[in-house]
């Protein structure tokens, strides 16, 4: 019996680990029938695989069975691996049984589609009904979206989970129909916004009723596979863009493609995945939720790629060198925002700081701003003052001669003879 | 300059500031009486914990100070450092005389340094609500031996008590000596005597129960099963989870 759990336990993790999204912050659910479990507002990461990437939820697949053939998935018809399922009672106990522990946040539950969507979305359905009701769980619950499932099943199952997500793959539709020819950007768009109108139903019912149940609190996520298909960076954020404004989605995942077949569509196998794109992507995600700016002024026509060697941020005040140097102390919150070196946390420190005083250089240091980098783009009060104009190409320059990048500049793959 | 020696405890530190209003003996070095050096040429003076002089100072604060900043200033003592202490000290000495909202001036090294080791304390108690791993003990009981760098119990209480409502649990603090325990209905403050044996982390495996080992063995394939060996990172990983901590993970017991 534990030898076959623990096989499937391999199987379907592995499975399920391409897939990103592991956040669990978000969740309002209380405990108040004296249950097991209670949301954290912000989510807690309960420990880091090897590769740096948080665990916070069971990620698995209730199974890898799955009548669809995309070239860029693993658990793929063609595909010849192992293939196995859970039982609604095995995800349960295994879910029970590990949050007990502290091991996990919650559940994320995803599965390939076996028979039709119909049949696996209420399989899902089950499993989360059964922790909610019979096992009065009240841990944070990812369920993925079948995409094609009934509405009716759908909306049952937004009650009981905190999020739902449904996958892109791919940032453009003709990358989609590429590599995953029987599927395409509708129907991920159709029960996106289905989701999204009830979300805003149910708020909008809970302000007038109290009692009315909670509909996916925790909102919905996406995720897109990038570096499998030839799109920009500029496609890329511009998708994640409208899907942030259509479905007001919580997250937008870039997930750098990690080659699993010798298919020729895709990047061949042992190719590195695109580790630092993918972070830049993130960085431009962040700038674009956090940070006040627009999609088109990090990406757009005259600039479709990131830089690689320096952050998105930095690139866009070296092409807008006409909006420095910035007065820290007088300044508005927003435009402090923008300059490199000074993050939210800092910028807000500044804006308080700075009531009682000016502020100089030290302090700067000590409120956390990185400042050999945001020298070049403020004033303060004991700045040094300065004859030259410095172009933007000259302070890369220096900012890229004094800072080490934690990415090593030669790919992995070139052996170093010397 | 004069010296001033607290016992290391809330109401001390209270007190020291009330004393300090008193006396107004300009400046002062807090020291604790654990760790006080006489010093030949600097008068000094020990604190006699008084709660209604605690009181007043602790009310005093609350009045002045937002809810996040009274927290701050809970967790900067919690964290039992000498410099937390003076921060402490000296920020009440500044916030009470100087104008309303200057805690908000982190320009001052006094707030700032109270504002950066509060958040020190808060990641500590964050790291133990995450890197706790509770071991199931035949009697039915869920234990867990920490010892983290600052007394964060006190602050980790009820998020485990609202998590874990519905089971029996134990987290104790090996290196200050007491525990919670939640026997269903409350948590209460324990001691335990360990006697002679060094206490540890996990609890021996004679005492766990039936399927502890299973679900820890379930739990390290599952953790082996959710890498991606192409995205190998070893340096993010240890920075996401420093390596004093693997004493509490399952998934890093071989």
């Amino acid at each position: 019996m534990s030898e076959r759990i623990r096989e499937k336990l391999n199987i379907l993790a592995d499975a399920a680990k391409y897939d990103v999204s592991c956040s669990s912050s978000g969740g309002n659910r209380k405990n108040d029938n004296k249950g097991l479990g209670d949301s954290h507002s912000s989510g807690i990461c309960h420990t880091y695989t090897e590769d740096g990437r948080c665990v916070s939820l069971l990620k698995i697949l209730l199974t890898n069975h799955c009548i669809f053939d995309c070239a860029y998935c693993v658990s793929r018809k063609s595909n010849d691996i192992e293939r196995a399922a859970f039982t609604v009672e095995e995800v349960v106990s295994l879910t029970m049984n590990f949050y007990r522990r502290n091991y996990i946040e919650g559940l994320f539950l995803s599965s390939g589609i076996f028979k039709n969507a119909d049949f696996t979305m209420e399989r899902l359905l089950k499993v989360v009904k059964k922790l909610r009701l019979e096992e009065r769980f009240n841990g944070y619950i990812h369920l993925k979206t079948i995409p094609g499932a009934s509405e009716e099943l759908i909306r049952e199952a937004g009650m009981y989970a905190d999020r739902m997500s449904i996958n892109l793959e791919m940032p453009t539709e003709s990358g989609l129909k590429l590599l995953a020819p029987d599927k395409s950007h509708q129907d991920v768009i159709k029960p996106l916004g289905d989701v999204n109108r009830q979300i805003i139903q149910f708020k909008e019912e809970r302000k007038l009723i109290k009692s009315v149940p909670k509909f996916v609190p925790a909102g919905q996520s996406t995720q897109m596979v990038i570096g499998a298909t030839p799109e920009t960076d500029k496609d890329i954020m511009h998708t994640a863009d409208t899907f942030y404004r259509n479905f007001s989605l919580k997250r937008v995942y870039y997930s750098g493609y990690v080659p699993i077949s010798n298919d020729n569509r895709l990047p061949v196998l042992g190719s590195q995945p695109p580790l630092i794109r993918e972070n830049r992507l993130y960085q431009t995600d962040w700038l674009m939720r956090f940070y006040g700016f627009h999609v088109n002024e990090l990406l757009n026509d005259a600039n479709p790629h990131l830089d690689i060697d320096i952050d998105p941020k930095l690139s866009w005040a070296l092409r807008n060198m006409q909006c420095f140097p910035v007065d820290i102390n007088v300044a508005a919150y927003k435009v402090i925002l923008r300059v490199p070196g000074i993050g939210v946390g800092s910028a807000k420190k500044i804006v308080q700081a700075r009531k009682f005083g000016k502020l100089r250089i030290d302090q700067l240091q000590k409120i956390g701003v990185a400042y050999n980098r945001a020298k070049h783009f403020i004033k303060c009060a004991d700045s040094p003052y300065q004859m030259k104009d410095f172009q933007g190409t000259q302070i890369k320059s220096f900012i890229l001669s004094e800072s080490k990048s934690k990415y090593i500049k030669t790919p992995v793959n070139q052996l170093i003879l010397f | 300059m004069y010296i001033y020696i607290f016992d290391s405890s809330l109401e001390g530190l209270l007190c020291a500031v009330f004393e300090w209003f008193e006396r107004k003996p300009g400046k002062v070095s807090l020291q604790t009486a654990a760790t006080y050096q006489p010093d030949a040429f600097t008068p000094s003076l020990h604190i006699y914990n008084d709660d209604k002089k605690a009181d007043r100072v602790w009310k005093a604060l609350q009045s002045r100070l937002s809810k996040e900043w009274t927290r701050r200033f809970y967790c900067a003592y919690l964290s039992e450092l000498t410099e937390a202490y003076t921060a402490l000290f000296e920020f009440s000495c500044y916030l009470f005389s100087s104008a309303e909202g200057v805690e908000k001036n982190y320009g001052n090294t006094h707030v700032l340094t109270l504002s950066q080791i509060a958040r020190k304390v808060e990641r500590e108690k964050h790291r133990m609500e995450a890197f706790i791993r509770f071991q199931h003990t035949a009697d039915g009981i869920f234990y867990c031996g920490i010892d983290p760098d600052f007394n964060v119990i006190p602050l980790i209480m009820n998020h485990f008590k609202n998590r874990y409502a519905d089971q029996q649990w134990i987290i104790y603090d090996i290196k200050r000596n007491y525990g919670l325990f939640y026997d269903l209905e409350k948590v209460e403050e324990i001691k335990i005597d360990f006697g002679t044996a060094r206490t540890a982390v996990a609890v021996s495996k004679h005492v766990l129960s039936a399927d502890e080992e299973l679900y820890a063995l379930l739990w390290k394939d599952y953790f082996r099963s959710a890498n991606i060996p192409a995205r190998k990172n070893t340096r993010l990983h240890v920075q996401h989870v420093p390596k004093r901590y693997w004493k509490y993970l399952t998934e890093k017991q071989l």
